[in-house]
């Protein structure tokens, strides 16, 4: 430790400290631009210039280093006139056109010119001003504004992974600029605009909507990818106008992914279901609550009566709350049927048999730090839960965290990888098998007697290479992706991933689909014994489906499978906060439900924080929040235990017995025998299918801006090189026919891909254009056009 | 006195650059005693101090002192990096040290990566002189040739490779930690110091950055001895050192003294002033260092201590020598401009601040001066020096501050009278010396 007085004030710091941390440490706060905690020094907008004894100049108190006994004044005639001399600098170019910037009221060089600008200008010298860049749909740019703190270069580059912003030019001629021709298309590039101090970085989406002081502020968790991301949700006049990040050093830090902080404006988008809509002939009408509740009841009653329980499925997204999924099931329950999930987009149930608890990461988040080895299968991660990857890149690029990554897919993730082996769907497991024979080798552990059997001949030098990343590594990981929950042999994938970690002493988990891909299982979201999984009740139609907040076309592992099952019953209830022409098409009813903002619930994230969160804003139009719907029915079926007078109640109903929700984590799973592979044809490829980061769900799937980016571009048919060469597809823009298992084809246009395994095509799920192919795994064949 | 030359030494012949040449004018026998010798690096090191040599590039730093703080058992690379990114004004020495003597720089590369164990180097060339950088790459072809250069330097253990860098012209690559950001392929900015490139420098390695001079120096040094090299100059500012006169003088170039020659002996070798008129002033280290006005330099000795003393600095040598034909204003707008161009834009002060001096000076010279434009300009560039990350907002501070102080009646009377107080046909005379007069 070291000593250090700062303003009169002795502090102790660890060795390594700047005075900045000092002064932190000892609550004095030093005027600052350039400086972030989160990102390195720079030392270059000088605007915490102190004053240190011995030394002829002041200096940066971000950037120096305590040495023991150093006295530091912050206050001093000397320190404060250089950090005067600094603010005038500062405002001498910036136009001070507060009144129309949106940062006013909320910017620091207002806040800070408060303090340390004069009350007038000495600079009478015309200012330099900037023609404004394009940095896409998200981020508006207003260069003149800009103080060159390089805040947002240095998270492109250190957080984000790719250095997308760059400063160009010298002198005060320098400016902050994308590539040529390029935006921002980091999928946490929001972020810029919360580093910049100034109004230079805008949101675009929230420009000119509304001032600072005008909006409210709720904390929420964002209902996308399951970390859980903590919020502030803004509103003005009860709608909301943008989303910040609320920091969580357990979570997100104070980062958040554009898809949490843009996905607001789906919430006011022409799509929402403001009423309840029922079916009248071929044509729908506006109905009251009451009218459609009883009908729905009444309905329900029959076909349950007429045709028993088990003629009903119950379908959830698994972005619902906990306290939704909760009444969901016990309503389903309730009328007889055991038929109710929430893991939609899965295809392989097999494991639930054999089950010891409810699937988690195995690890806490903030425990990446400090991984020195993970290995990832079957996961578009960067993509798939963008600030989880971030933990893993930081941890990458800073303390040397060796990422090994098992699947078909190689895309960029923006951070150094040790292995990748680029295998097939199908040939998946053999490779993780593969990788345990390599680690009991290299461990002298013993591979368990059902497994030894299964092991493949040949070890690949991946697979070698992996095994000694996981053996030499003190602390190790390995996840499970979003592409290996959906897997086929997804059961089998876990074996073999428990198997891993139990030779390399790892811990082993799920990322999770989605926000309540761990709070399903703690609502009993899901089939015990006789009732039928997701994918069982979409292959045997049921009489009367029930389906909360999921759309059938895109948010099922076989959306043409779910609209053809869904079209064939009696009976759709559809309880969505959007209407949609496919909604329309398959439903009978649809019941307005209240998105995230506007009810209270509660998600439980990938490491098994339970976080409840209040509504934001009342329900839009006659939507309702999800509880209230259901319990209504739950009343109108004259089912017991629906009583609740507030979501609290039906909170601790919904966890009972979970006083320790972590206790009920476990990813142990039992012996799963091996589904043989279909055999393998000429001229047939395999499907891989990811969901992109802005189709993951109905509200991102509404975000007007996000769905101006290039992440939310339409589905190609990305392949090898090699295998548009076999298709006599030239690489210039070519399209190609698909046709899935069903026969059904799709016209798409060809990218080549040399990061995906050969034999696969890879098209992205979740979007209108490729419903038609299927399922997300599968054969496909392709010819072209 | 008269020139002293070591560096320029038989320079005179054709073609002198060539390695033969170097070689018969006793070339590499400094590198060849040390490789046969094995000279332990200390003995180099402490002949280094003795000889009292300063960094010949601006800042005048012992070099010996900087090579001692090299670490001695890092593991791995560790760099050496010449800085021959010549770029101030005034300044035109280094290249031709490595226009007409290259092998000298490579043979105390050679020395200098031997004494703190580097195996590679790096020679940085200012981007806007082509010529110099082909002929550098000539030199380093034939002492490859030679084996002067590689793996196992002539039998002996010690390996070193040395390449030429290519800049792209900007003065801020002159500064060793934005040379080195350059030579990484980044935008040429200064690093925040500490920690130092001694510590962490080319690819975050420990790394000597050096002077061309201050290299050439060195086979001189190890061959004379270090006190012998010492005493051709002064204690505390030993040997030779290259001045590169300009201006208004008779005969401009280079002119290698020893340190402490009186300035009026240099003012003789470089042919006196222009048409016998008289010294106004003299920039004495390059745009960066502080104007001193003609009847104080007259007193001045040519070393690191007596410029200092009237409040200036040796800087790169490079001597600008100003006639009564000058106006100061316009000579400062001159200089103002440049580092409002060369200002990297990184740190606060110097981004901003440049550009203000420049205007309000541009402004005065241009006959829209206000009265309390003097005190803004020495307020400005008060808040300009000792804020900034790099030595580069200092130089753009120096010339404005001494300037104004030393001729405040010029720059007052250009406000007043909106015009010049040395008369426009007085400033055309001066400047038609150059074409119409011989000396």
């Amino acid at each position: 430790m070291l000593d250090i007085e700062i303003d009169g004030k002795a502090v102790q710091v660890p060795v390594g400290s700047t005075v900045m941390d000092a002064a932190t440490l000892a609550g004095i706060y030093i005027p600052h631009f350039c400086y972030h905690k989160k990102l390195s020094i720079a030392a270059s907008c000088r605007m915490c210039l102190v004053q240190v004894e011995k030394a002829p100049k002041p200096l940066p108190a971000c950037a120096t280093p305590v040495t023991n006994g150093m006295k530091v004044w912050t206050r001093s005639k000397a320190a404060v006139q250089a950090q005067k001399g600094v603010m005038e600098f500062l405002l001498i170019n910036h136009p001070l056109d507060c009144p129309v910037c949106d940062q006013g009221g909320e910017c620091q060089l207002q806040d800070l010119s408060v303090g340390y600008g004069g009350s007038c200008a000495r600079y009478q010298e015309k200012k330099r001003v900037f023609v404004n860049k394009n940095f896409g749909p998200l981020i508006a740019s207003e260069a003149s504004r800009c103080i060159n703190c390089t805040r947002c270069v240095r998270f492109t580059a250190e957080i984000g992974g790719e250095m997308e912003l760059g400063q160009a030019f010298r002198g005060d001629h320098a400016e902050i600029m994308t590539f040529l021709g390029r935006a921002v298309d980091s999928e946490l590039s929001g972020n810029v605009i919360d580093l910049c101090p100034v109004g230079a970085l805008t949101s675009k989406p929230f420009r000119y909507s509304a001032r600072t002081w005008e909006l409210s502020r709720r904390s929420s968790i964002s209902p996308h990818d399951s970390l859980g991301t903590n919020l502030i949700v803004q509103t003005k006049n009860d709608v909301v106008k943008r989303v910040l990040p609320l920091n969580n050093d357990n979570l997100n830090e104070c980062w958040l992914a554009d898809r949490d902080r843009f996905s607001y404006e789906a919430l006011t988008s022409e799509q929402r279901l403001v009423s309840p809509m029922m079916r009248n002939g071929e044509g729908w009408h506006a109905e009251s609550w009451q009218i459609a509740l009883a009908h729905v009841s009444s309905a329900l009653c029959a076909i349950v009566s007429e045709q028993g329980g088990q003629a009903l499925g119950a379908l959830a997204s698994p972005h619902s709350t906990v306290e939704e999924l909760y009444l969901l099931q016990k309503l389903t329950r309730g009328l007889g049927s055991e038929n109710i999930d929430f893991r939609l987009r899965r295809h392989d149930f097999r494991g639930d048999a054999v089950r010891s608890g409810i699937p988690w990461l195995g690890m806490t988040v903030a425990d990446v730090h400090g991984l020195n080895a993970i290995l990832v299968i079957g996961s578009f991660l960067r993509k798939d839960a963008p600030l989880l990857a971030q933990k893993v890149r930081h941890s990458a690029l800073r303390h040397g965290l060796e990422v090994c990554t098992v699947g078909p897919n190689a895309e960029d993730w923006r951070m150094p990888m040790a292995t990748r082996a680029l295998v097939a769907p199908s040939g998946m497991v053999d490779t993780l098998a593969a990788i345990a024979a390599a680690l009991a080798e290299k461990t002298g552990k013993a591979l368990s007697d059902t497994l030894a059997a299964r092991v493949p001949t040949t070890v690949s030098d991946d697979a070698r290479a992996i095994a000694k990343s996981l053996a030499d590594g003190e602390k190790t990981a390995v996840w499970l992706g979003n592409l290996a929950e959906q897997h086929p042999r997804a059961a089998e994938l876990h074996l073999w991933a428990q198997e891993i970690a139990r030779l390399s002493g790892a811990s082993f988990g799920f990322i999770g689909e989605a926000a309540n891909s761990v709070g399903g299982y703690f609502a009993g979201a899901v089939p015990r014994e006789k009732g039928l999984d997701a994918r069982a009740m979409i292959e045997s139609p049921r009489h009367a489906y029930l389906l909360l907040g999921a759309e059938p076309d895109l948010d099922f592992a076989d959306g043409a499978a779910a609209v053809d099952a869904m079209n064939r019953a009696r009976l759709v209830v559809a309880i969505s906060a959007f209407d949609s022409p496919v909604l329309r098409q398959v439903a009978d009813v649809l019941l307005p439900l209240a998105p995230f903002t506007e009810t209270p619930g509660t998600f439980v994230n990938c490491i098994g924080d339970v976080q409840s969160f209040e509504a934001s804003t009342h329900s839009r139009g006659e939507a309702r929040p999800g509880w209230k719907i259901l319990r209504v029915l739950g009343n109108l079926l004259e089912l017991p235990g629906f009583e609740q007078d507030n979501i609290e109640a039906v909170r601790d109903e919904a966890l009972t017995g979970n006083s320790s929700c972590y206790a009920r984590l476990n990813n142990a799973i039992g012996d799963v025998p091996v589904a043989e592979p279909p055999a393998a044809r000429a001229n047939v490829f395999q499907r891989v299918a990811d969901v992109p980061v802005y189709f993951t769900d109905p509200l991102v799937r509404r975000a007007a801006s996000l769905q101006k980016t290039a992440d939310a571009a339409p589905p190609v048919a990305r392949m090898p090189s090699a295998t548009m060469a076999a298709l006599g597809v030239q690489p210039a823009a070519s399209r190609v026919r698909v046709r899935g298992r069903t026969g059904e084809s799709v016209e798409l246009r060809v990218e080549a891909d040399e990061n995906l395994a050969l034999g696969c095509i890879r098209i992205a799920a979740a979007h209108a254009s490729t419903v038609a192919l299927g399922p997300l795994h599968g054969e496909l064949s392709a010819e072209r056009l | 006195m008269s020139e002293h030359r070591l560096i320029l030494a038989g320079l005179d012949g054709d073609r002198t650059w060539r390695l033969q040449d170097y070689v018969a004018r006793g070339g590499y026998e400094a590198f060849r005693k040390i490789l046969a010798e094995k000279t332990p690096s200390d003995t180099i090191i402490a002949e280094l101090k003795a000889s009292n040599l300063r960094g010949r590039g601006g800042a005048g730093f012992p070099t010996g002192l900087k090579w001692s703080f090299m670490p001695r058992s890092f593991p791995g690379d560790k760099y050496l990096a010449c800085n021959s990114d010549e770029g101030e004004p005034g300044t035109f020495k280094d290249r031709d040290i490595l226009r007409h003597n290259p092998h000298t720089v490579i043979e105390g590369m050679l020395i200098a990566a031997y004494a703190t164990g580097c195996t590679r180097g790096y020679n940085y060339i200012h981007g806007e002189i082509f010529e110099v950088y082909r002929r550098f790459e000539e030199a380093l072809d034939e002492a490859r040739a030679a084996g002067f250069l590689g793996q196992n330097i002539l039998g002996s253990e010690f390996s070193f490779e040395l390449f030429a860098h290519h800049g792209y012209g900007a003065y801020i690559c002159g500064e060793e930690t934005a040379l080195l950001e350059s030579m990484e392929g980044k935008k040429g900015q200064p690093r925040f110091k500490p920690p130092f490139p001694a510590s962490y420098g080319l690819y975050g390695k420990p790394t000597t950055v050096n002077n061309t001079e201050t290299f050439a120096s060195v086979p001189f040094i190890m061959k004379m001895g270090g006190e012998a090299f010492m005493n051709l100059g002064k204690p505390g500012n030993g040997g030779t050192k290259i001045f590169s006169v300009s201006g208004h003088v008779c005969r401009p170039g280079n002119y290698e003294i020893n340190l402490g020659t009186p300035f009026s002996d240099l003012l003789a070798m470089a042919g006196g002033m222009r048409g016998g008129r008289k010294l106004k002033a003299v920039i004495p280290g390059g745009s960066s260092a502080p104007v001193v006005p003609a009847d104080i330099m007259m007193d001045c000795t040519m070393d690191f201590d007596s410029i200092s003393r009237a409040g200036s600095m040796l800087g790169s040598g490079a001597v600008i020598v100003m006639d009564e034909t000058t106006c100061m204003v316009w000579a400062l707008e001159r200089l103002s401009r440049f580092y409002h161009e060369e200002s990297c834009g990184q740190c606060t002060p110097c981004r901003e601040g440049t550009g203000w001096l420049y205007r309000v000076v541009h402004r005065i010279e241009h006959g829209a001066g206000r009265p309390e434009d003097l005190d803004l300009l020495l307020s400005v560039a008060e808040n300009i020096s000792g804020r900034t990350i790099c030595a580069l907002g200092d130089a753009a501070a120096g010339p404005v501050q001494s300037f104004v102080k030393h001729f405040a009646d010029e720059f007052g009377y250009h406000i007043e009278n909106k015009k010049c107080l040395v008369l426009p046909a007085v400033q055309d005379a001066g400047s038609q010396i150059y074409v119409s007069q011989s000396c």
